[in-house]
């Protein structure tokens, strides 16, 4: 019992001395805060003071001017518009109902304004601002301008508004801004440019918006004002002015874009242009749009539900974000690697009974069609798929892959977009990786059969169609598409210019790729695409193209049987004039069926406002 | 009727009088700078008065809970807290880049306030159970059951929290016995630590630097702190504005609800984090001081009580919780003042925000619950 005491005794002793410590710990702590008060308030308090009260000066942010996005021929996409604001201060403006009495005598305020006002009266400081109307018209803001001195505490604010005067015409290139959200402080905030937003209530979402924010926003600038004891700015005292953002001007035509998105007549799809001299993106759509002008201030629940759960996904940027199968418009690339490859020469005839047979399965040609001895030129130019299929046995899929690869079948272009997406460019390594189960994980000959008619596991963007077709347009030359031609910066006047020499050339024989292009060429003269083509007056080369979602079982395709949303996708590749070509390009138009009925037609539709109107003397401004 | 004439003896013999009219005079002060810092009584004055009156409440039952009742739900206290941070991390919700959130479907809770309470709670659970037989697994044990929490915490990010819990598991450990051998050196270090940042600051704020275990936006708040006009505009700020109205106080202070740097919105966060800020503009160094002794004081009763209590979970509760309170206060006041770097920690009792104020009257609950059931007879 007495050993008992002696410890507890012992151990409360122990801890009242650490207790005593911690006493005295907290009590120095505290006469540093009190060293550092007396600091502040006593030694430092005149200069702290003047800074405070008599020359209060206060911090303002002065956000930059936006830049104005253009096509190549100065047609406006994005701008800025001024907009009038009129907002109170409490402290100042006297009392609210006489206030609105008097005001509403030139400046209309419906019940929604009036109560909003009100209420946020309650719930703001006396000295801050407290909006009362947005959107003035010129009118309104000037006839306020005339008697504001009726109005002590109220004043006009004039705000920059984003504003897109295109409306849904080429909304996925443009994308929008909209108010800057907790993700985007976030970045900002990793990125240390958090400051440079003060000010700042928007910042790009989508598109160029987003993916040239950093050139579009500009550098706020910073101002000091000397304010009253009111906090109303008396003079400045310092200043830094804000550097405004740049304007792009894109390589986009706007009225072939137009052109282009009206040749869709409604239809679900997607549409890239390229100009295969230099990698600029002449025309961009993706089928349906939407209107960025809902974004700038916020998108209302109803319209934001009807755009993201309609089944027609308006809001995907479908050329860069939507994979498909390419079905035939992959064969003249397979055609380049069979030449390439030492496999197939130009003349090799292969017999094509209508199918192709690997061990017991047998790969049948569209419509069961037999073409008889086939050619590479008569393989392209009816579409046969024996021709293709019978390559299984020659080629690997892993030689395939090296092959397309640096097309850029199934890699990011880089074009200077968000959301784009990669695809899949199958390979052995690529079926390791993305399967489980060991069975899965084998590459089987059956599957090399499907890839080489441009189906089975490969999945491309029209992104990625479009510029392998630019690379073949130009004979091997590989250009980073871009959409953004120059940035002009604004200050000084000083113009960047996006770099147009070809990041890497594919070394390919100009033998093949003229025996392929005038396969292509006889495409739109006999063959499946002579229809869309009839009578053009520049020589052009292309390829439809089918692409099946439905796995019909052997059984016959029946377009009427199947439902809309599984019916096959219409596709077209092909660039013109087909000697020097200006122009290459790439459709699909999403369960259109037969890539000759419907893709092809807007094709020419787009290649004949783009070629024919370069060779008149009146265009105003024509590609380098 | 006599049971219930006992039954409001026993509440009110419950209160410790000197801790209860400490913090009582401190809300009364937190009430009046909140309205002055709010500009006049709106919505957030009345919440703030309706959260003092539940705060009230959940203190004066906690205290009437005896600390051996306390002692069991320990265990199950911090694995709640645990889990709900693990939670946190999967399902919490995001806001101002922090996930700190957990939405419960009934309330929305952060788990990391909870954590503030639960893990002095089985620290002081723990060191009871080993008394006598304490070695150093037992420490180590600890130690890692606060470097867990800790951890998720910064993870969050929170640093504020994070030092907070981490604080109150160190002084745990430190008030168990600790051997000095190991808080000696461990002291010595952080001053080194601190020292070397300060010295090296160019070097150390350079953009290229990547100071590994701290965010991005944490390493900005510590350079601005070295020098605020780097950042006038973006994180700077926040001290340039606070320390100018605390300067403009003086000693007597430029009167209540006359703070111009307040009043016209220079102080940022001036309704929550930075309200010592207009309290010290408006009070001077006069109400500065007598602000800083009266928390002194809170503390001191809290560790007067610790050093009265007579088993280990007393004494352990008491004096770490008492040492959280220390750190809100010395942190929040420092960081306003320029001293610290800009961390988000409240000032107890002052910053408009329910959750905080929960947390601080279970501490408050905690402490008199310590305080006012001292055994009549020696439990052994």
């Amino acid at each position: 019992m007495f050993d008992f005491k002696s410890a507890a005794q012992r151990q409360r002793g122990l801890f009242r001395f650490r207790v005593s410590l911690a006493v005295l710990a907290v009590l120095v702590a505290f006469s540093v805060l009190g060293a550092r008060l007396w600091v502040l308030q006593v030694q430092d308090h005149e200069g702290l003071l003047s800074r405070a009260d008599s020359n209060r000066t206060a911090v303002l942010p002065l956000p930059p001017r936006r830049g104005d996005i253009m096509d190549r021929n100065g047609e406006l996409l994005a701008r800025n518009a001024l907009t009038y604001t009129l907002a109170a201060v409490p402290a100042e403006m006297g009392d609210a109902d006489e206030l609105l009495e008097q005001l509403s005598e030139f400046i209309f305020l419906n019940d929604y304004q009036r109560k909003r006002f009100r209420r946020q009266l309650g719930e703001s400081g006396r000295y801050a601002e407290v909006p009362l109307r947005n959107d003035l018209t010129d009118t309104e803001a000037a006839y306020f301008a005339a008697q504001s001195f009726r109005f002590p505490g109220v004043s006009l604010k004039a705000r920059w508004v984003r504003q897109y005067p295109q409306g849904q015409a080429a909304a996925h290139v443009v994308g929008y801004v909209g108010r800057i959200a907790e993700s985007d402080i976030k970045r900002l905030e990793a990125t240390n440019a958090l400051g440079n937003y003060r000010g700042t209530d928007v910042i790009g979402k989508k598109g160029i918006e987003k993916s040239w924010e950093h050139v579009l926003h500009g550098t706020t600038g910073i101002e000091s004002v000397e304010v009253t004891s009111r906090g109303r700015p008396m003079r400045t005292l310092h200043r830094i002015d804000p550097v405004p953002g740049g304007n792009l001007v894109l390589s986009l035509d706007m009225r072939l874009q137009r052109i282009a998105e009206e040749a869709f007549e409604g239809r679900r799809g997607a549409l890239v242009a390229i100009d295969p001299r230099n990698g600029e993106v002449l025309a961009f759509v993706s089928q349906p749009s939407f209107d960025p002008n809902l974004f700038v201030d916020g998108i209302d629940h109803e319209s934001w539900r009807a755009l993201n759960e309609s089944e027609d996904f308006p809001l995907i940027n479908r050329p860069v974000y939507g994979t498909y199968p390419i079905g035939s418009t992959f064969k003249p690339f397979v055609a380049l690697a069979a030449l390439a490859n030492g496999k197939r020469q130009a003349d090799t005839r292969i017999y094509d009974p209508g199918y192709f047979e690997l061990g017991k399965t047998r790969f049948r040609n569209a419509g069961s069609v037999a073409y008889g001895n086939v050619d590479l030129h008569k393989s392209l130019v009816v579409s046969s798929d024996t021709y293709y299929y019978s390559l299984a046995s020659e080629m690997t899929i892993d030689s395939l892959h090296d092959f397309m690869k640096p097309f850029g079948f199934g890699q990011k272009t880089g074009i200077d977009l968000d959301t784009e997406r990669q695809g899949v460019l199958p390979s052995t390594e690529w079926k390791k990786k993305s399967f489980k189960k060991k069975e899965q994980q084998r590459w089987y000959p059956g599957e090399t059969v499907s890839v080489l008619i441009g189906q089975g596991y490969s999945a491309f963007t029209i992104m990625q169609l479009a510029q392998a077709t630019a690379v073949l347009a130009n004979g091997g030359d590989y250009f980073k598409p871009h959409l953004v031609r120059t940035s002009q910066n604004l200050t000084d006047g000083t113009r960047d210019v996006v770099s147009t020499t070809p990041t890497h050339s594919l070394g390919l024989d100009p033998d093949h790729v003229r025996a392929v292009t005038e396969a292509l060429e006889e495409v739109t003269i006999t063959g499946t695409a002579r229809r869309a083509f009839k009578d053009v007056a520049y020589p052009v080369a292309g390829k439809t193209g089918t692409a099946q979602l439905f796995n019909l079982k052997g059984s016959q395709y029946n377009k009427e049987e199947v439902d809309e949303r599984l019916r096959d996708h219409s596709l077209f590749m092909g660039f013109a004039p087909s000697k020097d070509p200006t122009i290459a390009l790439a459709i699909l138009v999403e369960n259109a069926g037969w890539g000759s009925e419907i893709a092809a037609p807007i094709a020419r539709r787009v290649m004949d406002a783009w070629v024919l109107r370069e060779r008149t003397p009146l265009a105003e401004s024509s590609p380098p | 009727m006599i049971s219930l004439f006992n039954l409001l003896l026993r509440g009110v013999r419950a209160i410790d009088w000197p801790l209860f009219l400490i913090a009582a005079l401190l809300c009364a002060m937190g009430l009046l700078v909140l309205q002055s810092a709010v500009g006049g009584t709106d919505w957030r004055f009345a919440d703030q008065s309706r959260y003092f009156v539940i705060a009230v409440a959940i203190m004066w039952i906690v205290a009437i809970v005896p600390p051996a009742w306390l002692a069991r739900v320990a265990p199950l206290a911090y694995g709640v807290a645990l889990a709900l941070l693990i939670g946190v991390m999967f399902f919490g919700e995001t806001s101002k880049g922090a996930t700190r959130w957990l939405d419960l479907g009934i309330a929305r809770i952060q788990p990391s306030e909870i954590m503030k309470i639960a893990l002095p709670l089985l620290l002081a659970w723990y060191f009871q159970r080993r008394e006598q037989r304490l070695t150093a697994f037992d420490f180590l044990l600890a130690f890692v059951l606060v470097a867990i929490p800790f951890f998720l915490i910064v993870r969050q990010p929170d640093l504020g929290t994070a030092l907070l819990v981490g604080v109150s598991g160190i002084a745990a450990l430190y008030f168990a016995g600790l051997s000095f051998k190991l808080v000696v050196p461990a002291v010595v270090l952080v001053m080194a630590g601190v020292g070397t940042v300060l010295f090296f600051e160019d070097s150390l704020c350079a953009p290229q630097t990547d100071w590994v275990v701290l965010h991005e936006y944490q390493k900005g708040r510590v350079c601005t702190l070295l020098d605020p006009t780097t950042d006038p505009l973006g994180k700077g700020f926040h001290t340039i504005q606070s320390t100018i109205a605390v300067g403009s106080g003086g000693l007597y202070g430029q009167g209540y609800m006359s703070g111009t740097q307040a009043q016209l919105d220079f102080v940022p966060e001036r309704t929550t984090d930075f309200i010592f800020a207009v309290f010290a503009e408006e009070f001077g160094l006069y109400g500065a001081l007598t602000l800083l002794v009266l928390f002194a004081l809170l503390i001191i009763r809290g560790l007067v009580i610790a050093s009265r209590a007579t088993d280990t979970f007393g004494r352990v509760l008491a004096a770490s919780l008492s040492v959280v309170f220390f750190v809100y206060v010395f942190v929040n006041i420092g960081m306003v003042i320029g001293l610290l770097p800009v961390v988000g920690v409240p000032l107890p009792f002052f910053s408009y925000g329910g959750t905080a104020l929960m947390t601080l009257a279970v501490a408050l609950g905690l402490l008199m619950s310590i305080s006012r059931h001292q055994p009549v007879l020696d439990s052994r």
